[in-house]
């Protein structure tokens, strides 16, 4: 059985190949396609076709390499995964009627050989699923890394005054960042006065409200001020709509105004050199 | 007449996919940028209360038509504990989890029609509907 349909996909090799090519442009969802040039779809999709046949004549050898590179490279060429699986569901396909049409096989085990092909596709298509897996939780966990060093930053501006910019939504996990490094921050800095500047927060509810607040109250304890600045005006309104009190906070509305009253706070200010 | 679309709320990025969703809809309904601020915090609201105390549930927008006004109604539901004193939950500052106890409050005040349905054991409907001025 083995060796019948081998020696079939070897005589019918490129007919085969434009057979199911055609089929996987066909049906699949043009936008899909699209984004791959197109002579990058034809030279995958024809070393897709021969890992396929590789496995199908050379067992183990040279194969668990090959199956490895190419999906190493399916993955990172972004071959949608749903393409990928199409691809070998329409290589079973493809075979099978192929092999009916030219009377390679008897009708009566054509489910036979259904069976053996579907066999064979079951190893290529875990090890892909496996390689995608992997690759997925590997840029997670890469850019879930990048997010916390870009999460809150502390940055001493001056002497006695540190900002924090805010940017982007703030969860759990990072209204934890926010609070340790504020806290650590002032104290190894020796900061009198930090800003917190909110521009970049997307919408400021009850809970980063609470967890500015804790954050706010905890530098207080360690004996330094905490500002907060860059409220938009359509934020302000809704901090006023939620009923949330900031009159424990110094706010300004821009980093610069921020900056000179952390200055006259700490007994500065900038003055301009005659010239 | 209405369209309605759902985020199912599971984990905190739920919150913010609904946010943005919301977001999307009061734009292209025409709110103003202000409007679009409450619309955004009233359903972060609605949307982390129901991670928070149901666990899970579903958060909704509305398109509404009615007599040529137009409107965005946030449908908030879930099949969590319920609320056992309704009145206690709408005061000022009232919280079971150590929170500000300003968002049931602070939503009836950033939308202009407010509701909830909710029984013990049952689950809770909370909707509250902006209009386009
Ligand atoms: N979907 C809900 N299911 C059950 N209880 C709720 C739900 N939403 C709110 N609550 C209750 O109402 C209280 C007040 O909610 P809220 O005003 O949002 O303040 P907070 O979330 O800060 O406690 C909560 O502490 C909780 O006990
Ligand atoms: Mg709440």
């Amino acid at each position: 059985m083995y060796n019948k349909i081998t020696a079939h996909i070897e005589d019918h090799r490129e007919e085969l190949e434009r057979l199911w090519k055609e089929q996987l442009t066909s049906d699949t969802d043009a936008r899909i396609i699209d984004i791959m040039p197109e002579h990058i779809f034809e030279s995958t999709s024809s070393e897709f076709f021969d890992i396929i046949l590789l496995n199908l004549k050379d067992k183990d050898r040279e194969y668990k390499e090959k199956l490895q590179s190419f999906s190493d490279k399916v993955v990172r060429l972004g071959w949608p995964v749903a393409l990928v699986v199409k691809g070998l569901r329409e290589f079973v396909h493809t075979v099978q009627e192929n092999l009916v049409q030219y009377g390679s096989i008897d009708k009566e085990r054509e489910g036979d050989y259904l069976e053996l092909l579907d066999k064979w596709m079951t190893p290529i298509s875990n090890e892909i699923i496996q390689t995608y897996a992997e690759t997925w939780e590997k840029t997670v966990s890469l850019q879930k890394m990048a997010l916390q060093e870009l999460s809150a930053p502390l940055i001493p501006v001056m002497e006695q005054i540190s900002v924090m910019p805010l940017v982007g939504t703030i969860d759990t996990e990072r209204a934890r960042l926010v609070m340790e490094n504020l806290l650590d921050g002032v104290v190894s800095h020796r900061s009198e006065v930090v800003l917190i500047d909110i521009t970049g927060v997307p919408v400021v509810d009850t809970m980063v409200a609470h967890h500015i607040i804790q954050a706010a109250e905890a530098v207080h304890l360690v004996g330094a001020k905490c500002m907060l600045v860059g409220i938009r005006p359509e934020i302000a309104q809704t901090i006023v709509n939620l009923g949330i009190d900031l009159d424990k906070f110094i706010t300004t509305s821009t980093m610069k105004k921020g900056v000179e009253l952390a200055l006259e706070m700490t007994g500065r200010k900038i003055v301009e050199l005659e010239g | 007449m209405e369209i309605q679309s759902c985020v199912s709320i599971l984990n905190e990025w739920d919150i913010v996919a609904a946010r943005q969703l919301g977001r999307n809809v009061a734009k292209e309904l025409g709110f103003g940028t202000v409007d679009q601020a409450r619309i955004t915090t009233a359903i972060s609201e609605l949307a982390r209360n129901i991670y928070l105390y149901a666990g899970e549930g579903q958060l909704c927008i509305d398109r509404l038509n009615e007599n040529g006004k137009a409107g965005l109604r946030i449908i908030a539901l879930d099949k969590g504990p319920g609320i056992p004193d309704i009145r206690k939950v709408m005061e000022d500052g009232f919280s079971t989890s150590g929170g500000l106890g300003a968002g049931l409050p602070g939503v009836r005040r950033l939308m202009d029609d407010f509701n909830i349905d909710s029984n013990p054991g049952e689950g809770t409907d909370i909707r509250a509907t902006k209009w386009l001025r």
